[in-house]
């Protein structure tokens, strides 16, 4: 596939996962549509081109690991799954169903693909350090993706983990930041100011990087770009994103932090997906 | 007389030898807790993530997803409370196979004080699905359990002493998690007793002989899965228990035989234990007895319960 091709192949993954995501949302009548949207391109990149993994055997050893350290949004992560084959397309209308292998929050023991439960802010990312530490002692040269939310770096243990990476040199690590700039509450500049999350990471060590995280051709090429690189530092993408990306009502309205679309938003929601916003 | 987590330091370098995939994750206090040893002798299978308990039990997580057996060793107060949210989030709730393993439980750390005395650490860890919860009473029961726990697949909490405490059994002890040892038969009452307070209640048990009572000693290492049979059978044959644990007589080891009592529907029951306080610095003979827990007062208990 030529470069533009693969961009465009990717764009459309992203607009079936932003679709798929409010539909499981819709369905569910409850879930995170905001944060689901702004980090539906770096899944799709992630689950269709980046990830080394196999549909058939979810816990081949020798697969890359993905960590949602932001749990809440795992609607965009159960898309992800089921348009990659890991689970049946049916799964769609089960989200947060009573005997369900859809979760509130992402579960191991009961979603094929899903690596760790969480859903606890801040937990996921040290879950993500202990595995990327086991795979490099192995001499595995499998890496461990994580996505973490911008809020939730006020959790004092996503310091606490990044520690940890650096001094364990784990290179084999790729941390993207979905730096939306909201959380539950509202804009994060006004409930907990995170400031540069870029220099944050910097500053504790790491390899950073941003990007838009709405533009493929930045994510494809940052994706490149690290590939194969042993550097002895963990690698830190901070994504600039906008919260309900994709939807004229929910982009940068804390509101649609938490909760689902009605009928009618719903349709205007799929609509303006599928034609694009300008 | 031996410190119980000198047992821990000692059988890990055992373990280490058998099972390759065994981590054993300090944070920053593996000199108290006896793992230096271990991380000089197997350094590919230590880490240390500095003052952080909370992530040393996600790194912990991240490695159990791998296969790996690690076991986080901390103080028994941060352990069970700093880590709280994380073993239950991460460990306990995706049931995986890490090991919680802390010294300086109980009032041992006596002279630290009540920031590090860890009288709520068992009964919190009791309250979590999926978790095993075990304070051994010696140093040779400690190596036994040590490895058991290691050879049964789950998250597990163990609870080990700062300081020595006297032999109760021998190098060729072998107990079963989730299973009571019978110390000492007897049909008069019962002593029910876990962790390094065990040496109080067997010097109980040789007062209340003295006296005529003929006592029955249960260790019950494991708190949870608790060997419900031994309590029931203690009821029905002895009638009246007391039970003995060097932690608050909220939800530890009182409690959990207290709720099978309760729903036996028959028999009686004194706790001693830590009484819903905050300890303070002082020598742990001290600490004890200020809560009551000492060789008299379980002989007066007895007395009273056999009224």
């Amino acid at each position: 596939m030529g470069n533009q091709e693969k961009v465009s192949f990717l764009k459309d993954k992203a607009k079936e996962l932003r679709k798929t995501a409010l539909t499981m949302i819709h369905e569910a009548n409850s879930g995170h549509p905001g944060g689901s949207l702004s980090a539906a391109d770096i899944m799709a990149a992630l689950y269709f081109y980046e990830l080394k993994l196999d549909p058939q055997n979810p816990s081949w050893y020798e697969r890359d690991r993905f960590v949602l350290s932001k749990g809440h949004v795992c609607p965009i992560l159960y898309s992800s799954l089921i348009l990659r084959g890991f689970m049946d397309k049916k799964e769609i209308y089960n989200l947060r169903k009573f005997k369900s292998i859809l979760q509130g929050h992402p579960d191991m023991k009961k979603t094929p693909g899903v690596d760790i439960s969480t859903g606890s802010l801040g937990q996921g990312l040290s879950t993500a350090v202990g595995m990327a530490l086991g795979l490099k002692r192995d001499g595995i040269g499998s890496r461990v993706f994580c996505l973490v939310g911008d809020g939730e770096t006020n959790e004092g243990q996503i310091w606490e983990a990044v520690q940890t990476a650096v001094k364990y040199e784990l290179d084999n690590m790729v941390i993207f930041v979905d730096n939306n700039r909201i959380q539950n509450d509202g804009f994060c500049d006004e409930i907990m100011p995170v400031l540069d999350l870029k220099d944050k990471f910097q500053a504790f060590g790491c390899e950073t990087y941003r990007i838009d995280g709405h533009k493929m051709e930045e994510i494809v090429n940052i994706l490149d770009q690290i590939r194969g690189r042993r550097n002895k530092k963990p690698i830190v993408i901070v994504a600039s994103t906008v919260k309900g990306k994709g939807v004229s009502f929910m982009e940068d309205v804390p509101k649609w932090h938490g909760v689902a679309p009605n009928d009618e938003e719903f349709e205007q929601a799929l609509r303006e997906i599928e034609e694009g916003l300008k | 007389m031996k410190a119980l987590r000198e047992a821990f330091g000692d059988e890990l370098l055992e373990l280490a030898k058998e099972y390759p995939e065994l981590y054993v994750i300090d944070a920053d206090i593996g000199k108290s807790c006896k793992t230096t040893e271990f991380q000089a002798r197997f350094c590919k299978q230590h880490v240390n993530v500095g003052i952080a308990e909370q992530n040393a039990a996600g790194v912990a997580a991240g490695l159990a997803t791998l296969g790996k057996i690690p076991i986080v060793s901390t103080y028994a107060i941060f352990g069970s409370l700093r880590m709280c949210e994380q073993i239950r989030q991460e460990i306990c709730y995706p049931n995986l196979n890490v090991k919680v393993m802390c010294s300086h439980g109980g009032l041992t750390p006596a002279n630290d004080g009540a920031s590090h005395q860890a009288i709520e650490d068992m009964g919190v860890m009791r309250t979590l699905p999926n978790m095993t919860v075990i304070a051994p009473a010696d140093y040779y029961s400690a190596r036994n359990l040590v490895r058991k726990a290691v050879e049964m697949y789950g998250p597990v909490y163990m609870r080990f002493t700062r300081d020595a405490f006297p032999f109760i059994y021998d190098e060729n002890i072998q107990l079963e998690i989730g299973k009571a040892n019978l110390l000492k038969e007897g049909n008069d009452i019962a002593v029910i007793a876990s962790g390094e307070i065990m040496s109080v209640a067997i010097n109980a048990c040789e007062a209340l002989e003295k006296e005529g009572i003929n006592a029955r000693l249960l260790d019950m290492h494991t708190i949870k899965p608790l060997d419900e049979r031994a309590v029931v059978e203690a009821i029905e044959e002895c009638g009246a228990l007391i039970t003995v644990e060097d932690h608050n007589i909220i939800n530890g080891l009182g409690s959990a035989v207290a709720e099978v009592m309760a729903e036996c529907g028959k028999g009686r029951l004194k706790r001693i234990g830590v009484r819903d306080k905050f300890g303070e610095s002082g020598p742990y003979e001290e600490l004890l007895a200020s809560n009551g827990i000492t060789v008299e007062e379980i002989v007066k208990s007895a007395k009273e319960l056999l009224k």
